[in-house]
């Protein structure tokens, strides 16, 4: 019989027992078990990168409490935001951030701001691609440009997630490039978005790499082009003829967009300084592990982590940049 | 057979002693979870994550997954003996399981259920052996219009055959149509009647109405027979099991038909919810003695378990190919997933071929060994209904209290669980019925916006909903069920008139 | 008007019939306002956010209406009971003390309010001595304690007693 599994079975029934109390030391660490909130639905983009995290620091023992992850999607994630607006210097709660944080307060009057939070750090920026069906006619970004513009309004349909976010900012984005109307159709999260393409539901979306990866390595999608001012540096083979780097950016293809999402993370208002330290210790442990750096090759991020106040400077540019296209695409309440 | 191949493979891979003891800690879990509303599944895998690091993949899958069957049975259990749904799925299991308990049936009701639950899931898992690509491709089939099909047949099956009075009906599902539309509006990002309150932000959770409506609601009805009320006392011996096995096989139709609802809700992916209302609905439908449903009739037990638990288990397929959870415990299963560096899609059954199988085989010994140990538990459970009512009412009150403040940790919960106790008192007593509320609430939000996707897709042309043979069939048998009590009422006195 | 036959006095159906469906009838012009604020027609692209809400809305109050009309129509004729006098009174004895309770869960948190529901219940009507009285709910509590925060790591409303035993 297997040792290790015997083994495994042990440590199982002891840890059902007992629950190790909290241990003094120093410098400050979390005393009790750590909420992850995760302002949006399960399976999509941040949801996985929070349940990744979740598992990545127990498994190699990064913090002695436990991340639970929550979701809390109520309001196009308000609910989430307010949940760690509302408990004020409370250490033992983080939230992971996507560009809502910027668009929700814009387009649903929910009274928050990013400058509210404590900032920690910025994991990663996710990058968004123009996904078609692979049994459709458009090899390339410039063939399907060409079907839009060459068809009446309306005739094309781009589905995403949520309302007023970032996928419909940047529909909105090729609608005024292109001159011509496309209907967007909200779903709940990314990962129903890419199965209704696969499906043939619509004509093509925005997904994020992660959410679109799989059904890409089926053979089920093609990747048209990505919304960057430089294709992405992954060169390892995803498909049978394709890597991450081959997509070329849309700008060549004559759709000049450039969007890129943040992956980061925020505190509820007031933390003290080394209950940040503790934070961003663990994110960049994080960070040095392996499985972070497969996890950042599967879904393509552009890599980069900031913290402090270059990490809130960026927040404060993104989110002028933020106020600027929702204004332009009309999605301001009031 | 390739198939049988790889599930004999995948049975020696889940077959090991260490295995099945991972089965008995996940289901044992699994049942406390079901049993307790305010634990959830994450919480569950939360605390088994690190202990899984230790282990294989396999065999780490293989217990958490077990969380998953506990829990679907666990759910069963409070609803029976307390009126109290734990889950979605298991709200239509009150409707006859809850009065079989008051007759004295609870052992009979628990058996019943487990059983149900059972051969659901079994019957899901041979489908997800042997027939996953195919299902997988009629999973893909499914958009807004096929999705709002769904859920339109599923309040078809359900309305129209109520005892209440038709606008009392009526009145109760606004109720829960108005209450699933508070918050925010998806499709189109707009707040809807939240009236500038932040809690009222992710609107009425399903659980608080449902423990308020039932569960207190429940305790203050049984108020009404004062102090007086003694535990129902019932001879309770583990034969009760074989008797009620006996009486299950003369209800073989309602199995087959349920099972058939339940896999096909599970793949669309429609969920567990649509699939046990609809069973129930059909069950009643088809029932040569349709009042005595609502009255503890075993059927009414049978048909929503079977049904759900045969969505459950095959709504564990879109996830493993799609990538698209079905719930919040299948949603943590998915993390798990992601940790072991699985990603889930259509590629997972091509590339992880001991894995996959490793966890269909776990699926037809979680069960069993599930099944195993609800029944041996099945004369304890009962046993709690001797409990003489002014030590369990209170500690009902405190579940429900527990139950409602952890659903988001929000104290306006507990408040509310309290309005929705008097409105559920309310209503019983001034016969509105709370079955179309609960099904209003719970699909209503889902149905609105399938529907106003489907809308999106055809510059608002209705047509759609007959634009191809999948989504014509789903409506013609919704309204074909929504009228055919009208019909045989016409043909009734036409017969009459003669 | 005839005179109740039973010797139980009894409270009749008809208040509290015309009190829930007045509720849902002033729900109902709730849901039309704010349908109407954000709006209840057909743009090109579909329902616009008020649309649904508002035919419930007008449903909900329309089934309600109805039956404050047939209630007030048959007002004299009515003589349902909806429970009697007794019945009620026990129901007030569960629903007091559940609406003190929830009032101290929310304000000083689950665990104390807890334990005194449950021993004033054991001790007040189901005439237990007093150490089975506080022994059931100090386990069950307990109990809770252990399966929730301990276990699987959900913490519950606490207040200022538990944080005087440090918990």
């Amino acid at each position: 019989m297997n040792k290790s599994l015997i083994k495994a079975l042990g440590t199982a029934f002891v840890g059902l027992g007992l629950l190790s109390a909290a241990p003094m030391a120093a410098a400050w660490e979390p005393s009790k078990p750590v909420e992850f909130v995760v302002p949006a639905g399960t399976g999509g983009g941040a949801d996985q990168m929070a349940r990744f995290i979740q598992g990545v620091v127990q498994k190699n023992n990064l913090m002695k409490q436990p991340i639970i992850v929550v979701n809390r999607s109520g309001g196009a994630g308000a609910e989430g935001f307010v949940d760690v607006l509302h408990t004020k210097n409370n250490p033992h709660k983080i939230i992971i951030s996507l560009s809502n944080l910027f668009t929700t307060p814009l387009a649903t009057g929910v009274p928050f701001e990013y400058d509210e939070f404590t900032p920690i750090a910025m994991l990663a920026l996710d990058q968004f691609i123009l996904w078609v069906n692979a049994d459709s006619p458009y090899k390339t970004a410039k063939d399907y440009v060409e079907a839009i513009k060459s068809s009446p309004d309306g005739t094309f349909k781009m589905a995403g997630t949520g309302s007023k976010q970032e996928d419909q900012i940047i529909t909105v984005k090729m609608e005024k490039i292109l001159g011509k109307k496309i209907t967007y159709i909200p779903f709940k999260g990314g990962g129903d978005v890419a199965v209704q393409l696969v499906g043939k539901h619509v004509n093509s979306t925005v997904n994020n790499p992660i959410e679109a990866e799989s059904h890409w390595r089926a053979g089920k999608l093609r990747a048209l082009c990505v919304m960057d001012d430089e294709p992405l540096p992954y060169k390892e083979k995803v498909t049978t003829t394709q890597s991450w780097a081959d997509v070329p950016t849309c700008k060549s293809a004559g759709l000049d967009i450039d969007y890129l999402m943040l992956r980061g993370i925020l505190a509820p208002p007031g933390l003290k300084p080394d209950e940040v330290a503790f934070y961003v210790d663990l994110f960049k442990k994080v960070r040095a592990t392996p499985e972070w750096a497969d996890f950042m090759n599967k879904g393509a991020y552009k890599q980069q982590f900031m913290t402090g106040k270059e990490y809130s400077d960026w927040m404060k540019a993104a989110s002028a940049e933020h106020f600027k296209l929702m204004k332009e695409a009309g999605f301001i309440t009031k | 057979m390739e198939e049988i191949n790889s599930l004999m493979h995948g049975f020696s891979v889940a077959l090991t002693l260490p295995n099945i003891g991972f089965m008995l800690i996940g289901i044992f879990l699994g049942v406390l979870i079901g049993v307790l509303p305010g634990l959830g599944g994450a919480n569950g895998v939360a605390i088994l994550l690190p202990l899984t690091f230790t282990m294989p993949p396999t065999s780490a899958i293989i217990m958490l997954s077990c969380i998953y069957w506990g829990a679907l049975f666990g759910g069963a259990i409070t609803s029976i003996l307390f009126n109290i749904p734990g889950e979605p799925w298991s709200v239509a299991t009150t409707f006859d399981g809850y009065p079989m308990a008051q007759k004295g049936r609870a052992g009979q009701a628990l058996t019943a259920a487990f059983t149900s639950s059972f051969v659901g899931a079994l019957f899901a898992v041979l489908l997800i052996t042997f027939l996953s690509p195919l299902v997988a491709k009629f999973a893909l089939q499914f958009g807004p219009a096929e999705f709002f099909g769904v859920y339109l047949l599923t309040f078809c099956a359900f309305i129209g055959m109520s005892k209440e009075p038709p606008v009392k009906t009526l009145a109760s599902m606004m109720l829960g149509f108005a209450l699933a539309a508070v918050g925010l509006d998806t499709v189109t990002g707009t707040l809807r009647m939240t009236f500038g309150s932040t809690e009222l932000l992710n609107g009425f959770d399903f659980l608080t109405a449902v423990i308020g409506l039932f569960g207190i609601g429940e305790i203050l009805l049984t108020m009404e027979e004062g102090l007086a009320f003694k535990g129902k006392s019932a001879a309770i011996k583990f034969s009760v099991v074989l008797e009620t096995w006996k009486e299950l096989l003369h209800h073989g139709k309602t199995f087959v038909r349920s099972t058939i609802i339940g896999c096909w809700m599970g793949i669309t992916p429609g969920g567990a919810t649509p699939a046990s209302f609809m069973a129930y609905g059909m069950a009643r439908r088809s029932a040569k003695n349709k009042d005595a449903f609502g009255k503890g009739e075993i059927e009414g037990v049978i048909a929503p378990e079977t049904a759900a638990h045969a969505a459950g288990t095959s709504a564990l397929l879109p996830m493993l190919t799609l990538g698209i959870p079905g719930s919040p415990t299948a949603a943590v299963l998915l993390g798990g997933l992601l940790i072991w560096g699985l990603q889930p899609g259509p590629m997972l059954f091509v590339e992880q071929k001991d894995f996959v199988w490793g966890l269909i085989a776990s699926m037809y010994l979680g069960n069993l060994v599930g099944l195993f140990v609800v029944l041996t538990t099945v004369p304890w459970w009962a046993a709690i209904l001797r409990i003489p009512f002014t030590i369990i009412g209170p500690i009902i009150i405190v579940i429900c209290a527990v139950g409602a403040y952890t659903v988001n940790n929000a104290m306006i919960d507990v408040v509310l669980m309290l309005v929705f106790g008097l409105l559920g008192y309310l209503f019983k007593k001034l016969e509105y019925p709370l079955a179309p509320l609960v099904l209003a609430l719970v699909l209503g939000k889902s149905a609105e916006s399938s529907f106003r996707q489907a809308m999106l897709l055809s510059d608002g042309s209705v047509s759609i909903f007959w634009s191809n043979a999948l989504v014509t069939t789903l409506v013609v048998l919704a309204l074909g069920l929504l009228f055919s009590p009208a019909v045989a009422w016409l043909r009734h006195r036409g017969k009459e008139a003669h | 008007m005839t005179q109740s036959t039973q010797a139980e006095p009894t409270l009749r159906r008809r208040g509290p019939e015309l009190g829930v469906a007045l509720f849902l009838l002033a729900l109902g012009g709730l849901v039309i306002w704010d349908s109407l604020r954000v709006g209840i027609g057909w743009a090109d692209d579909g329902p616009q956010s008020g649309y649904f809400p508002f035919y419930i809305g007008c449903l909900l109050s329309a089934s309600s209406a109805f039956t404050v009309v047939r209630t007030l129509l048959t007002w004299r004729a009515h003589e349902e009971e909806f429970a009697t006098h007794d019945e009620l009174a026990s129901v007030m004895l569960m629903l007091f003390p559940l609406v003190i309770y929830i009032v101290c869960v929310v304000e000083i948190g689950l665990y104390l309010p807890s334990i005194v529901l449950i021993a004033f219940f054991m001790r007040r009507h189901g005439n237990y001595g007093w150490l089975r009285s506080l022994a059931v709910p100090l386990l069950t509590m307990a109990l809770f304690y252990l399966i929730f925060e301990r276990w699987f790591l959900v913490p519950l409303p606490k207040g200022p007693v538990e944080a005087l035993l440090g918990l």
